[in-house]
């Protein structure tokens, strides 16, 4: 077939790219190996555009075993325990198909875990819709939560915590992000570099099919009114096997038959051969003709571009074959040696014996474009809002308005639809801060949690950036968890343009400013650009996954309020900054300002301080003030709790809506035993933290002193209602 | 007391189950589907999950499999049998328990911890219970809806062959109680010779203080008892 323009320009290469691999091959590529270079030089793949902004990001600790660069991060939680986790997008294709994109979303994550020997033994997800009104939201929003819990549950991994959130911006362009978090021993941490000369390549899982092909691609261009058209490009995913594959993977990861293992996720066994070649300096040979495939007739550039999913390469050790196959076969799942390893360097692709394809491996990595693209820095904006000149509003009915809204109600309708107990180590489930699973057998924990905030990075990056890592740290210590290490996904518009460049390089200068700071690096991720249809980009969404440790597990804390009379105190000064707040936007449709500041000195010192705290067991229950502010922060304690709260008024003459529904970083609500009071103080004022004084718990009524007293069972209703009338 | 736990492909609460077992003292082994002898075992049990990837009808495959045809005799020769959940719906898809297990009303997998009432406490499997005692036990099923026909719950409610009933805190049998649609809010029933129990909701998910409650104790610790 002749290479034309429109070739090229289908398999989403610019002409210079084009003329590059003409340059790298010495000759024009033939269809096949086009369609290689189109998977493996793709923004999904590649990377190309982000590199040098990442590249930047702090990745090492003394916590983390594997950095960046692998399936996923791996990091050390004592003992001869390993964390592997790792966070991905699967926007496109759940747009497009949302029961599928979402679920093949959670089995692509958790092949990247367990590829490296782990057991997954948490789930999560961050997912963004549109506005509630779009015609098109219902329908994602159903699919894409029956997707994630239809794969998790049948695979019989808990689903442990996640954030939904709704705007307009998604309305066109859904976010679907997966984490997945999985336990392994420090000694059995499995990588994807090949090593050696003719060893055996081995293809093992579900046969191919024609599902899925340019997959990656797809992933790498904007949208437009044609998107539907792309049905067929989405993966269909199938648990059950993905559950033998599992079992099959980890049964023979116990003796180390296994050299390298790569699962074939975005471009398929295209990708998964060239990175285990690039990362070992060799050759691979694949024989296509033994590729067990699912259909008739399927060419060479078919299988090397199917996702279809379920699916791993493995190099095994000499000699290790038929131990390997007698496992595989228990499983009941394909095991076929489809290739060797050589000292060529290339990528050969035959078919019975003829030369279909060859590829020097480094022209598909190593030499793979990276772009410095331009980027303009985000200008503050001149026009100073007066929040002083706003209509005055009862502080209940902001409250209500907020509780009652779409990303503010309850999202047990969405938590209960995912098994979060299967393997009967959830130590806190989804609604608090941060979800608690413990080590198997053991008496520690880990904490895990998902953040965003994309209107504070629309707003102003660098802080925004910033603020989500602040956030998630909080989150983590607010169970009582030492935070450790973070994934992040980064979900963003178009590259090519400046300004979308800017709001990512500028984000990820906020991300790695707050990671350095809170000595908090980032072991894994995954970037997802072209979010957006015909040029309408998303708000720059990073989203970041974070890790931490419970050393001992004797008593998890939570958000709930535990009993009545206790003391209840606002760690960390409160301004009142109402930039950006959603008291602003859900009640006068107001979106302005800045972000609120972050103060990296203080978030640590307040912070560290509560973990102190409550590993004096001097903490009842304790909660980081996020979106909505302080009397929010209080209500979520209160209706988890069914226990009543009594607010004093703040001493000092404020503004009461500052005052509650300010979103000032760095913050969070205790809840002290009254016979713990004078230690507590005491102990907050050796640190140098500030903190106010709140009020009481009670029976009953959420009540704030002179102005508003509602029972919780009120409470809890409105803001359950909103998807009850969905 | 012996058990032995049979682990289809899918099947995805093996190792929870196991573990609840041997915590209480069972001496426990797992049996693989592909065996087509069982040992002797005085306990048989059928965890939950995704047995064959439920597909054509959960339960469907497995309740055809090699092993299933050795749990039928061993079950008809009065071994205990328990089946929690994908269990229940195999025990049904075999005829050793009667009825069928429908898509919960709301058609949606449901995953939360529900009240549900000791409707019989004296068999094998709830003597340590007291009678009308409410737990708190967890469910995660898709298809957890019974059904069964007026014949048959003649049968049922005759010979007390209902395990368990959804309810309230109180322990009264609501409909806002029902969680997945169940008629007459059965959560579990008993054969006729009460020698084999299939239930929807997870008692060895509640048998740890840390991650739950201890509400499925009991039921352990009556097998063990009996």
């Amino acid at each position: 077939m002749k290479i034309t323009n429109k070739i090229i320009e289908n398999h989403g290469l610019k002409k210079e790219e084009y003329k590059n691999i003409q340059k790298l091959l010495k000759r024009d590529p033939n269809f096949l190996e086009l369609g290689i270079f189109s998977a493996m030089w793709n923004e999904h793949c590649s990377y190309k555009s982000s590199r040098v902004h990442l590249k930047n990001l702090p990745t090492q600790g003394k916590h983390v075993i594997q950095g960046p660069g692998e399936n996923a991060g791996v990091i050390d939680i004592g003992d001869d325990d390993a964390i592997v986790f790792k966070i991905e997008s699967h926007n496109h294709p759940s747009f497009i198909e949302p029961y599928q994109g979402a679920a093949t979303g959670v089995g692509g994550i958790l092949r990247d875990v367990f590829t490296m020997g782990a057991r997954p033994i948490a789930l999560l997800n961050s997912i963004h819709f549109g506005s509630p009104t779009h015609p098109k939201t219902k329908n994602l929003l159903n699919g894409v939560v029956s997707g994630i819990g239809g794969y998790g549950n049948c695979i019989g991994i808990p689903t442990v915590a996640g954030e939904t959130k709704f705007h307009e911006t998604y309305n066109e362009n859904i976010l679907v992000n997966a984490m997945a978090v999985g336990h392994t021993k420090k000694n059995k941490i499995f990588y994807s570099k090949a090593k050696g000369i003719g060893k055996s390549v081995v293809y093992v899982g579900s046969k191919t099919g024609r599902d899925g092909i340019h997959g990656a691609s797809m992933a790498s261009a904007e949208f437009d009114e044609n998107s539907e058209e792309k049905k067929p490009t989405v993966q269909v995913g199938d648990p059950f096997t993905e559950k033998l594959l599992l079992e099959a993977c980890l049964e023979l990861m116990k003796d180390d038959s296994i050299i390298a293992i790569q699962d074939m996720g975005a471009a398929g066994l295209t990708s998964s051969s060239v990175e285990m070649a690039s990362k070992g300096d060799l050759g691979i040979e694949l024989n296509l003709e033994k590729v067990p495939c699912r259909e008739n007739n399927m060419t060479p550039y078919e299988m090397m571009l199917s996702e279809s999913q379920e699916r791993m390469l493995i190099i095994l050790e000499d000699g290790k074959e038929q131990h390997a196959r007698k496992i595989f076969q228990k499983w009941d799942l394909n095991f076929v040696v489809i290739g060797k390893t050589t000292n060529s360097k290339n990528l050969v692709l035959k078919y019975d014996n003829n030369i279909e394809g060859e590829i020097p491996i480094d022209a598909l990595a190593s030499k793979a474009p990276i772009y410095n693209r331009k980027w303009v820095k985000k200008k503050v904006s001149k026009n100073k809002f007066d929040f002083k000149k706003l209509k005055k509003i009862k502080l209940e009915d902001a409250l209500l308005k907020i509780l009652s809204s779409p990303n503010h109600s309850n999202k047990s309708w969405i938590t209960n639809q995912y098994d979060q107990m299967v393997m009967c180590d959830t130590v806190q489930r989804s609604g608090s801060d941060a979800a608690i699973i413990r080590i198997h057998n053991k008496d520690k924990a880990i904490a895990v949690s998902v953040d965003s905030s994309a209107n504070y990075c629309k707003s102003f990056p660098s802080t925004g950036g910033k603020q989500i890592v602040c956030e998630n740290w909080r989150n983590l210590i607010a169970v009582g968890a030492k935070p450790v290490a973070i994934t992040n996904c980064l979900n963003f518009g178009n590259p090519e343009n400046e300004k979308i460049m800017g709001e990512f390089a500028e984000c990820i200068q906020g991300i790695k400013e707050a990671c350095e700071f809170l000595d908090y690096p980032v072991v894994s991720g995954n970037v997802s650009f072209y979010n957006g249809t015909n040029n309408k980009n998303i708000y720059p969404t990073p989203v970041i996954g974070g890790v931490g440790i419970i050393e001992k597990l004797s008593r998890p804390i939570n958000h709930n309020l535990k009993k009545i009379k206790s003391s209840l105190i606002l760690i960390g000064k409160t301004f009142g900054h109402l930039g950006q707040s959603c008291f602003l936007k859900e009640n006068y449709s107001i979106i302005e300002g800045m972000p609120p500041e972050i103060n990296l000195v203080n978030e640590k010192n307040n912070g560290e301080t509560i973990l102190n705290l409550i590993k004096k067991n001097l903490v009842l229950s304790a909660h980081d003030i996020s979106s909505g502010g302080l009397i929010i922060a209080l209500s979520e304690m209160s209706m988890s709790s069914k226990i009543g709260v009594k607010i004093e008024k703040p001493k000092m003459l404020r503004n009461l809506n500052e005052y509650f529904f300010g979103e000032d970083q760095g913050r969070y609500v205790i809840e002290i035993d009254q016979k713990n009071l004078v230690e507590v103080e005491k102990f907050l004022k050796t640190n140098n933290i500030y903190y106010d004084n709140l009020g009481i718990t009670q029976p009953k009524y959420f009540e704030i002193e002179g102005e508003m007293k509602l029972d919780i069972n009120d409470l809890f209703k409105i803001n359950e209602q909103w998807y009850n009338n969905y | 007391m012996k058990s032995s736990v049979i682990v289809f492909p899918g099947s995805n609460c093996d190792r929870d189950i196991c573990v609840a077992l041997e915590k209480m003292q069972f001496k426990n082994q797992k049996i693989w589907h592909k065996e087509t002898s069982l040992p002797k075992s005085d306990l048989i049990v059928i965890p939950g999950g995704f047995s064959y990837g439920d597909y054509l009808r959960s339960g469907a495959i497995a309740g055809k499999s090699l092993i299933i045809r050795e749990v039928i005799k061993a079950a008809n020769a009065g071994c205990l049998v328990l089946g929690i959940c994908n269990g229940f719906q195999i025990l049904t898809e075999t005829g050793l328990l009667k009825g069928t297990l429908l898509r919960n009303k709301n058609l949606k997998f449901i995953n939360r911890d529900v009240n549900i009432k000791v409707t019989n406490n004296k068999t094998n499997f709830s003597s340590d219970y007291k009678l009308e005692q409410v737990l708190k036990i967890n469910i995660a099923h898709n298809e957890g809806n019974y059904f069964t026909d007026k014949n048959n719950l003649e049968i049922l409610k005759k010979e007390n062959l209902i395990a368990f009933k959804y309810c309230d805190e109180k322990g009264n049998i609501t409909e806002e109680s029902n969680p997945n649609g169940a008629i007459e809010n059965i959560a579990g029933i008993y054969n006729l010779k009460k020698n084999i129990l299939g239930m929807m909701p997870h008692p060895e998910r509640m048998i740890d203080k840390t991650i739950s409650n201890t509400d499925g104790i009991n039921l352990f610790s009556s097998l063990l008892n009996h």
